[in-house]
Parts: structure tokens; C-alpha cells; sequence
């Protein structure tokens, strides 16, 4: 309701509010009354008329406002002659998402006003999720909404030529938040991969998207056996009862109707990479083959390093060891982890040891460092 | 909606140019000025003949150079109507500023227009 109000209106903040006061006279109206027919269609005309109405006493106020143009025809009908009790109410949360994650806004606001808008969250629940102020969070919405509308941003699907960048971008915003709950506030990773099946049901030719949300479910499929208590288990050494097989399969599905849709971007990838990781055995040199194509797409060293690790498990660690070496990586946990196991592997356990210890001085979370302290014992 | 676009070249962008492609470079600016969105525009004098003025307790400031000392160099602007922002980021890449190492501002433009 609130993103065809947004559509309606071109202006976030008046629909907001349109929208909470709709809400409030339901409350009190329906109780004294009871429900109407149609309730959808009740609280959308309520929430136009009370819009309008604020738009007509800031226009007197005002001496020379263009502002934007309101339907006069809104309080009687939708302009085709059907009472309100029949309006259908357009689906039009593809237009508010693109608006949302618009490249004129930032990143931070862009993650902040998806989750606002199409998450349904509150205000302070996003600004626990990522851990401000509440004060912060109000601002940092206020200042986009603002600027949505003092720069003119859009409320549209793009146009063909700007929406592989512009999904991208929108993609990109939905994984970052479902990111932020993978490493524990399980929340905000049910939330993305809602955002993204919903994306996914409005853009169903659209094969990255797909890729990603198949990509999340993968991942989310395995939050229970990721840890035994506090300590982190490999992937190789994960109870696999203990993974969402319904999650998986679904997964699976969308990776098939990606690649149906000749999609190679990098999303696809990714998910077909994790999907390979939950097979068992693993064929680790088709990982390894997905990982060339997604280095070559990325140019990311990251996924160098994740390739080398399935050459490494396809059974050539010294080759392994060979990419690695050639990575510009130095403060990247993960490069010093790999190396040292490899080196393990390779039966240099002083090697080993030096790396591990690099390791150590940089990573960052208490599983990880007890993790690599137990290999570190281990090659000592 | 009226936006204003501020181009800024980055100091010596065309100094690798032949007097050719510094012409035809130029024109690019002029072809964007002929675009029927486009409401007006200036290329400005270099920043070697920028005089710049403030009035303090009444007195009135004057000295050589822009106010800031900054980078990137303000070149020029124009002033266009356009629907929504991306039509004005689609005119603004168009500027052959942007992609020599320069940038351009896009700012709406506050109405009534002075």
C-alpha cells in the first residue's frame, strides 16, 4: 500500500504519514463501525484523501509551488469510473525498490530505506540491526527521503540501457543486508531472502536474481551447523541433518531456472558454487572450474583464493599454494589461513606455523582465533 | 524539475591533446548546449583570472584566485530541465569534463528560479 502511495504522490514522507494516519482512523472508525468490504481499498482511499488534503493546505500556504500534480478526480473515483471499493491496488513494490537503491542516494541510506520501505521494520529495529543511535537512523532516513524528492529521484523501474547496473545495485543492498544477519541476527537474513524471493516473483526473466536468492538460501540452509556451541565447524565437518534440505532444494530450483535463462553473471555463480558444496562428495574441480569464470567476471582476488582452495581440494595443493602466492592480500585473514593450511598439507609445518600465527594478528572474531589456534597447534 | 550542472575539470586534463581533438572537445560542449533540455550554460575564463570578493565588517575584500584551492578547477555550468535525476545524470556523463579525470556536480536548482 505505502509503495503505490509513493507512486501516487512521488513524495516518501507524505506517504508515510498519510499511511500511519489511514491507520490510526481504522483503528477508531472499524471499531465504531466494523470492518468494510474491502479493507485494502478502504485504508488507500483514506490514506490519498488525508495526502491530498495536506497537499492542498501546504499549496495555499506557499506562495509559487509547482509541487506535484494531485488528481483532483481521487476522492470521488480513480479516474475510470469505479467506486473505491473496487480500486485494485497496484503491485508497485519493483518501482519503490529501485527507488530505494537509487545510486544518488548512499549505500548506508540505500539499506537503510529498503529495509524501511519493503522490510516493514521500524525505525529503531534498523538501527539496532546495525548497531546506532536511533537518532542516527532517523536522520540518515530523513536525509534520503529528502533528498529523494529535492533531486528528483524517480519512482520507476529503470529504463532497459541503466537496469543491469541499476539491479545490480539492488541486489547488491540485498545481500549486504542479508550479510549483516548471517553472522548472527538471524532476522535480517530471513529478511533479505524475503526481499529477494519477492524481487524474484517480480522479476521472474531476471536469472541474477534468482542466482542470489538461491546464493542466500545455500548459505542460510546451514546456519545450525556452522557452529557446535561457540566453535566453528568446516564445511567438510558439518552435520549435514542439521541443514534445511527444503532450503537446498528450493536453491537447487533456482539455480536450474537461472542457467535456463542463460544465466553466467555473478550471483548464478556463487549459487552454483554453494549448491556444488552441499553434494556429497563435492566435485571440486567443477568448483574450481566456477571459480575461474568468476574470477575472470570480478577480477577479485577473494575468489582467486577461494579457487585456489578447490584446486587445493581437488588434489593439487602445490598449485594451489602457487595462486596464492601470487595474491595481494597481506591483510586479509583468510589469504594466511589458507596458506598455512596448504603449507600443512605440503609438509612444511614451520611454514605452517609462521602463517598461522600472521593469521592470528588479524582475525577478528573469537571462533576463528580459538579455531586457528588449535591448527596452529597442530603443526607445532 | 531545473538542475544545475557544475563542471570541474581537473587541472591540465587536455594538456596531451592536439589542437584537433582539443576543438572537438569543445564542441561536445557546444552540442550539449543545442539539446532541448538544456536551458542555459557558460564556460567560464581559466582559474588564473578568477578575482574573488568578500565583505567583512562593512570592508570590501578583494584578492586574486578562486576562494579555495581546491583540485578539480570549476569550468562552467548550465542550467537544464529535465523530468527526474537520471536525465540529468544521463547530460551531466556527457561532458567531456567527467571523463577526463574531472566530475560534475548535479544539484537541483531551488524554484522559483532567481
Amino acid at each position: 500500500m505505502l509503495a503505490s502511495l509513493v507512486g501516487f504522490l512521488g513524495d516518501f514522507e507524505l506517504a508515510e504519514e498519510a499511511t500511519q494516519e489511514a491507520f490510526a482512523i481504522a483503528t477508531e472508525r472499524w471499531r465504531r463501525d466494523g470492518m468494510p468490504d474491502r479493507p485494502g481499498a478502504w485504508l488507500t482511499t483514506t490514506a490519498r484523501n488525508r495526502a491530498v488534503d495536506q497537499l492542498r493546505r501546504r499549496r495555499t500556504q506557499e506562495a509559487k509551488a509547482p509541487l506535484l500534480e494531485v488528481r483532483d478526480t481521487v476522492e470521488h473515483d480513480d479516474g475510470l469510473g469505479r467506486e473505491p471499493d473496487d480500486m485494485v491496488i497496484p503491485d508497485e513494490r519493483l518501482e519503490l525498490i529501485f527507488m530505494c537503491c537509487h545510486p544518488a542516494l548512499a549505500t548506508e541510506a540505500q539499506v537503510a530505506l529498503t529495509l524501511r520501505a519493503l522490510g516493514g521494520l521500524t525505525t529503531d529495529e534498523i538501527a539496532q540491526a546495525f548497531l546506532v543511535a536511533p537518532e542516527t537512523m532517523k536522520r540518515r532516513l530523513s536525509r534520503a527521503k529528502l533528498k529523494i524528492k529535492a533531486a528528483g529521484v524517480p519512482f520507476r523501474v529503470p529504463p532497459d540501457h541503466l537496469l543491469p547496473d541499476r539491479l545490480a545495485a539492488v541486489l547488491a543492498v540485498i545481500y549486504l543486508i542479508f550479510n549483516e544477519g548471517y553472522s548472527g541476527r538471524v532476522d535480517l537474513a530471513t529478511e533479505a531472502i524475503r526481499l529477494g524471493r519477492a524481487l524474484s516473483d517480480l522479476m521472474p526473466d531476471e536469472p541474477e536474481v534468482h542466482g542470489l536468492v538461491a546464493l542466500m538460501l545455500c548459505h542460510h540452509a546451514r546456519r545450525q551447523a556452522r557452529f557446535t556451541g561457540e566453535d566453528l565447524v568446516l564445511l567438510a565437518d558439518q552435520d549435514r541433518t542439521l541443514w534445511d534440505a527444503g532450503q537446498i532444494d528450493e536453491a537447487r530450483a533456482l539455480i536450474d531456472r537461472a542457467l535456463a535463462l542463460q544465466g553466467r553473471g555473478p550471483y548464478v555463480l556463487q549459487a552454483a558454487i554453494a549448491a556444488l558444496q552441499t553434494d556429497d562428495p563435492i566435485d571440486w574441480p567443477q568448483v574450481a572450474a566456477l571459480y575461474d569464470r568468476l574470477a575472470r567476471l570480478t577480477g577479485s582476488p577473494v575468489v582467486e583464493l577461494n579457487r585456489a582452495v578447490a584446486v587445493a581440494q581437488a588434489g593439487s595443493p602445490g598449485a594451489a599454494l602457487a595462486i596464492v602466492d601470487q595474491l595481494a592480500l597481506d591483510d586479509y585473514p583468510y589469504l594466511h589461513s589458507t596458506r598455512a593450511e596448504l603449507l600443512r598439507r605440503l609438509d612444511r609445518p614451520d611454514d605452517a606455523a609462521a602463517a598461522y600465527r600472521r593469521a592470528l594478528e588479524l582475525t577478528h572474531t573469537e571462533p576463528e582465533r580459538r579455531f586457528l589456534e588449535r591448527r596452529l597447534g597442530s603443526v607445532l | 524539475m531545473e538542475y544545475a550542472l557544475l563542471v570541474h575539470e581537473k587541472p591540465g586534463a587536455y594538456d596531451g591533446l592536439s589542437d584537433e581533438e582539443r576543438q572537438a572537445v569543445l564542441g561536445e560542449y557546444w552540442t550539449l548546449r543545442d539539446d532541448p533540455r538544456v536551458v542555459a550554460g557558460a564556460a567560464l575564463h581559466p582559474v588564473e583570472t578568477v578575482t574573488t570578493v568578500r565583505v567583512h565588517d562593512g570592508d570590501t575584500l578583494v584578492t586574486d584566485g578562486p576562494f579555495a584551492d581546491t583540485k578539480e578547477v570549476f569550468a562552467g555550468w548550465y542550467v537544464i530541465e529535465a523530468d527526474d535525476i537520471d536525465a540529468a545524470i544521463e547530460i551531466a556523463s556527457r561532458c567531456p569534463a567527467a571523463r577526463f579525470g574531472g566530475s560534475v556536480e548535479v544539484r537541483p536548482v531551488l524554484e522559483p528560479r532567481l
